[in-house]
């Protein structure tokens, strides 16, 4: 009998790390065949690399004009990198998020993963992984034109790799907090509102100091961008990457990398904390109310 | 025999008018019942767009950019709703099974796509308003309209174009499955640089701007921008007259050509089965 109990608990306790690590796996798999084979890999290149670098060649129109072309400057390199990992907030909120839409509205599926042992957080975040990657390669070929074509002062000798490596790991692992509350939102929503990683992602833009110091802000406008983890995200990757550059902006130069690193883990952890909740809330009003297959495409 | 004389002709005017009108119905009705749309299509877009206005302000460009992103960000929308919700949606029509009846029914699939574009215009033009509105208080735009008229024809034709296009486009969505929206969503950042709406069009030097000039809101904006600042002209790409003659002939393109390819596409789609093939 007690044999029997400890098995079952064994049982429970493996079923509680396998399950949802097998929906993640199987989940990330899933999203990168439905991201990446509906087409030849020529044509997936080139959509990877066309759609970062139009989107940074605004900025750097943008930029060139007003300046006539200083891209020397720091203000420059501080521009240019944050937006490029701006990138993966678009691509890895928008890549779980939409998940909820794709599987419900355009597969019809949702409601057969809600009947199946799978864990449907760890499920849409693994959705996610495969967005974090095309969106790794959007971010590589923006920084790689960056350096070849607009003499992005970056160093790749003198970047501290650690950092920017732990620095990127705890972001995405934020970002897909974040992803998972507006995919707890999404269950909520009509398709016609299917762009709402895009939005926020578009909005946050404007809070996160990702191309142009906080200072530009009004006075009362900044504390929110003080409130934003991606603040702290984005300075911490220009420190790794461009140490001396990030350090001529004031905005959080009386922060060390350490304490940056405690602010970024703790609001990841709250972040992380709201996530769950908020999903689990929205993903129970879903049910209350039979939206999980729902179809409203107007 | 009396009953079937009440129904519209084939490709008559009344029938054209309906399916408009059947069309943009459920999109209005379902704008009413998910109020959500307000705050994600409207308020968030219009932060993302003052994000850019503060990029001039910190490398220190003149007022009037900040009065061009304004502009722009207000036109992003009826791109938005050209893509979105005309083009790539005959795509969701398909996977839905929409598509095989607005072929089979005996109406004009312009006319199902003007629905479309109809229906989706109360949040497109709202978020447009809202953008020019809130961002010119914010923001402090000064707009020196020398002629209402002018700018108000300006936009019909730079509409009438651009929705030709859209329309011209769409044909090809016949065609496609899920790449359909991967290339709508392509067309969003290279057409926001090639129009320039965040910048003057000249920025981009004569012969890509002449090459830009044939999306018509490249020119519209242009156009437009001219019209409504005081130092437009001196940054306009080419004046107003010629601009407006440009965007006139591509209005007549687009709107014929788009009759011709969604004609020629859709017996091309009735052949080759891919009416009612989907998730490829």
């Amino acid at each position: 009998m007690s044999r029997t109990a400890t098995v079952s608990r064994l049982s429970k306790r493996e079923r509680n790390v396998r399950e949802p690590l097998r929906s993640f796996f199987t989940a990330a798999w899933l999203g990168w065949q439905i991201e990446s084979n509906w087409t030849d890999p020529f044509l997936f290149a080139v959509y990877s690399i066309i759609k970062p670098i139009a989107g940074a060649a605004i900025l750097v129109v943008m930029y060139g004009i007003i300046t006539r072309g200083a891209f020397e400057s720091p203000l420059f390199v501080y521009i240019y990198l944050g937006n490029a990992f701006y990138i993966y907030v678009g691509s890895v909120m928008n890549g779980v998020s939409w998940a909820v839409i794709d599987d419900r509205e355009h597969y019809k599926t949702l409601k057969y993963i809600y009947i199946a042992p799978i864990h449907a957080p760890f499920y849409l975040v693994g959705r996610g992984v495969a967005r974090f990657l095309t969106a790794t390669i959007s971010v590589l070929v923006t920084i790689t034109a960056g350096m070849l074509f607009l003499n992005l002062q970056l160093d790749l000798g003198t970047v501290n790799w650690p950092m920017f490596l732990a620095a990127l790991a705890l972001g995405v692992i934020l970002l897909a907090n974040m992803g998972l509350m507006l995919a707890g939102v999404t269950l909520m929503i009509a398709h016609h509102v299917w762009f709402i990683g895009d939005a926020v992602a578009g909005a946050l833009y404007l809070f996160s100091g990702a191309i142009f110091p906080l200072e530009v802000l009004p006075n009362w406008l900044r504390p929110v961008g003080f409130a934003m983890p991606l603040t702290y995200w984005l300075e911490l990757l220009r420190r790794a990457l461009v140490g001396q550059v990030a350090e001529s902006f004031p905005t959080l130069s009386h922060v060390s990398n350490g304490q940056l690193f405690g602010i970024l883990l703790g609001l990841t952890a709250i972040f992380g904390i709201m996530g769950i909740i908020m999903f689990r809330w929205c993903e129970h009003q879903a049910r209350e109310r039979g939206l999980i297959d729902r179809v409203t495409n107007y | 025999m009396e009953r079937s004389t009440s129904f519209a002709k084939p490709y008559s005017t009344r029938l054209f008018v309906q399916t408009v009108i059947a069309r943009a119905y459920p999109r209005v009705i379902g704008a009413q019942r998910e109020k959500s749309w307000m705050f994600f299509d409207i308020f968030l877009p219009l932060l993302a767009v003052s994000a850019y206005v503060f990029v001039y302000r910190a490398i220190g460009a003149p007022e009037t950019y900040v009065g061009f992103v304004i502009m722009g960000g207000a036109m992003t929308a009826f791109w938005m709703n050209v893509l979105w919700g005309m083009s790539s949606q005959l795509y969701w029509e398909k996977e839905q099974g929409n598509l095989a009846l607005y072929i089979i029914a005996p109406n004009s699939l312009m006319a199902i796509l003007l629905g479309m574009a109809l229906g989706g215009m109360l949040s497109t033009t709202l978020r447009a308003f809202v953008i020019v509105l809130v961002g010119s208080l914010l923001f402090e735009v000064q707009f020196t309209v020398a002629s209402f008229s002018a700018l108000f024809g300006t936009f019909i034709l730079t509409m009438v174009a651009l929705y030709g296009m859209g329309m011209m486009f769409s044909s090809l969505f016949l065609l496609l499955n899920r790449e359909a929206w991967h290339l709508a969503n392509l067309a969003q950042e290279p057409i926001y640089l090639l129009s320039g709406f965040y910048f003057p069009l000249k920025s981009l030097g004569f012969w890509i701007a002449a090459g830009a000039s044939v999306i018509p809101l490249a020119l519209g904006m242009d156009a437009m921008r001219q019209l409504v600042f005081p130092s437009g002209p001196s940054l306009g790409f080419l004046s107003v007259p010629i601009e407006l003659g440009i965007l006139a002939i591509l209005s007549a393109g687009f709107l014929v050509g788009a009759r011709y390819l969604l004609a020629y596409m859709e017996r091309l789609a009735i052949r080759e089965g891919r009416l009612t093939d989907s998730r490829r």
